[in-house]
């Protein structure tokens, strides 16, 4: 549904990723891992329209993005930056900021946007602190509520730009199972992650870069067999069965 | 000071929407009260009645209450009213928009503007100094457009702005002290327009800016969501579909409009566009739509009292009223800040 064409983009001129192909499905959780510096973020602002590539096109369900307006743009893909500023305000006012695609010219909230941020502070479990102000609360509970604001935005694409990073482990994980329902409900969910665990635990696709190219795009699986972790990041990876989980997980190494 | 704290506490929830209206309410209060006292008070007392008898518009019109009335207080107390008003909507913004506290009108140079032009009537053409405002009013305008102009290059990130304000205003600077030093005659009226002031100001005067001041102050009143959703940061806002550049660009504009208008009245009062926001956001948070309205009647009551103390103090000696925003919000503004809860301070 979401296809980029021999993308090419960076800052100033200079070239940070280089001729990309890749098309991302519905309803799929991709997460994109790499070395600091491999053009992971690029590609993600890219795809949410806060960088012009320097050529190339992106296709949504098989329209150019670049022929929508902003607005349109906001309605369709949302995107979560991994640094931003956090205002003074509380929970539920920044909740219902993810409804600012949707709001007519006087800005008022309607009883849908009402009802839609109430859901997606329920989906996030943050509806017990809806009016506290967002400067008092954790960084695990600020991320949960950036989350739910994304969620409120409701896009068919959700772009996460490291999401668990800074977190507690019990965090990362409930952040990561927040993200995994909205597969469940439909969405496209693409993630960089730096924890490989996570990612090849949780991703249904792992997107490989290296010096701004896609080494290798495939299920965790493929992947994995295909060494090229292993190569790129300079680790060992191994597999293991974790009987008590029914399912398996991935240990890396020097 | 205890309602201070009560407020403090207040405003940590600031949702709660009938507190608002009511701050709103007893600020416009305040706004008719303080305006029926600049009317009243001063070197010759005025009666009550005879203000009422006035906004009838039945008094006599030959008494010297009404003399005094039409020709001195009503158009000193517009001035304070609207310039103080116009102030603290434009430092509102401007601290909002660029995400720097410490932001105030003349950080995008219109006071440096504002004050060559006045200079170079004094100066060279002392036959016009009738229009010394509408001259400052356009000095405050070009100085911002060279502003823009050099921030837009730099694709107006929010540093850029804030370092091509301190540039021009400096360059400006420089040729008002060239002027100076060529002109030393016209230092007097640079003193009186540095330090500022409401006397003197004609009903004429005023039309043209107070024009300005109401449009801006209605554009900037619809922009209060919008300003909410820029203060997440650029990444954030562009995101949710707000063409950010676009914003940032026009409610620069608008503050400029406010702040050159105000300046061009009453010459540089800058101290209000400084404080008032901040004061503002410590009664009712940071949500802008909420915060416009109220730092708007803030800005006037606070200016109005300035200017009563100014004339009222020393009579019937009358103090610049710069002088006594500083001497009052000085302290006022140092009480707050060792008040100030985690994150006060923050735009």
């Amino acid at each position: 549904m979401l296809e980029l064409k021999n993308i090419s983009a960076g800052y100033n001129g200079v070239k940070v990723i280089d001729n990309i192909n890749i098309c991302f499905e519905k309803g799929t959780i991709t997460s994109v891992i790499g070395k600091n510096g491999c053009g992971k973020t690029t590609l993600l602002k890219t795809i949410g329209n806060l960088l012009k590539p320097l050529s190339g096109n992106i296709f949504l369900d098989g329209k150019s993005i670049f022929d929508m307006p902003n607005d349109h743009i906001a309605k369709r893909i949302s995107f979560l930056p991994q640094s931003r500023r956090v205002p003074n305000v509380s929970v539920y006012d920044l909740v219902m900021y993810g409804r600012f695609p949707y709001m007519q010219f006087f800005r008022i909230p309607k009883k849908i946007d009402k009802m839609i941020v109430e859901d997606a502070m329920e989906r996030t479990g943050i509806i017990r602190y809806k009016d506290r102000n967002i400067q008092e609360l954790s960084g695990g509970e600020q991320q949960k509520v950036y989350i739910a604001m994304i969620i409120a935005q409701n896009t068919d694409v959700i772009l996460l730009d490291e999401p668990t990073t800074y977190l507690d482990i019990n965090h990362q994980f409930e952040i990561l199972e927040i993200i995994k329902g909205l597969k469940e409900i439909g969405k496209t969910v693409i993630m960089v992650l730096h924890d490989l665990n996570s990612a090849f635990s949780y991703s249904d696709k792992i997107c490989l870069m290296e010096k701004g190219e896609i080494v290798i795009y495939d299920t965790p699986q493929v992947v994995f067999e295909s060494k090229e972790v292993n190569r790129v990041f300079k680790v060992d990876c191994e597999e293991v069965y974790l009987k008590s989980k029914m399912r398996k997980q991935y240990i890396f190494s020097l | 000071m205890n309602i201070l704290h009560r407020f403090s506490i207040r405003r940590i929830n600031n949702n709660c929407k009938a507190y608002n209206i009511t701050v709103i309410f007893i600020l416009i209060i305040l706004l008719i009260l303080s305006i029926t006292l600049s009317i009243g008070i001063g070197y010759s007392k005025i009666s009550f009645s005879s203000i009422v008898s006035f906004l009838l518009s039945n008094g006599d019109s030959s008494s010297k209450e009404y003399q005094i009335i039409n020709y001195v207080r009503i158009p000193r107390t517009l001035t304070a009213t609207f310039v103080g008003c116009a102030l603290s909507v434009s430092g509102l913004i401007l601290q909002s928009i660029l995400n720097n506290p410490l932001a105030s009108p003349s950080i995008v140079g219109v006071n440096s503007g504002a004050g060559l032009f006045a200079i170079l009537i004094v100066a060279f053409f002392p036959s016009y100094l009738g229009f010394i405002s509408i001259a400052s009013f356009i000095g405050a305008l070009i100085a911002t457009f060279l502003v823009y102009f050099i921030a837009k290059r730099t694709r107006a990130s929010k540093t850029s702005i804030v370092l091509s304000g301190v540039a021009v205003s400096s360059f400006l600077n420089a040729i008002i002290d060239t002027i100076l030093i060529i002109k030393p005659d016209s230092a007097m009226s640079r003193t009186y327009f540095l330090i500022g002031g409401f006397s003197g100001v004609t009903v004429a005067d005023l039309r043209l800016p107070v024009l300005f001041i109401v449009i801006s102050v209605v554009i900037a009143l619809g922009f209060g969501y919008d300003m909410n959703i820029l203060s997440l940061g650029d990444e954030t806002a562009k995101s949710l579909g707000l063409n950010v550049v676009r914003y940032r660009f026009l409610l620069i504009v608008v503050a400029s409009l406010l702040a050159g208008s105000a300046i061009s009245i009453a010459g540089l009062i800058g101290f209000v566009g400084l404080i008032v926001p901040h004061i503002g956001r410590f009664i009712v948070g940071y949500n802008n739509r909420i915060l416009i309205p109220v730092c708007a009647l803030l800005g006037s009551i606070f200016t109005l009292f300035c200017d009563l103390l100014a004339r009222t103090l020393f009579a019937p000696f009358e103090i610049p009223v710069g002088i006594v925003m500083s001497f009052l919000g000085g302290p006022f503004f140092i009480y707050l800040l060792s008040k100030q809860k985690r994150g006060f301070i923050d735009a």
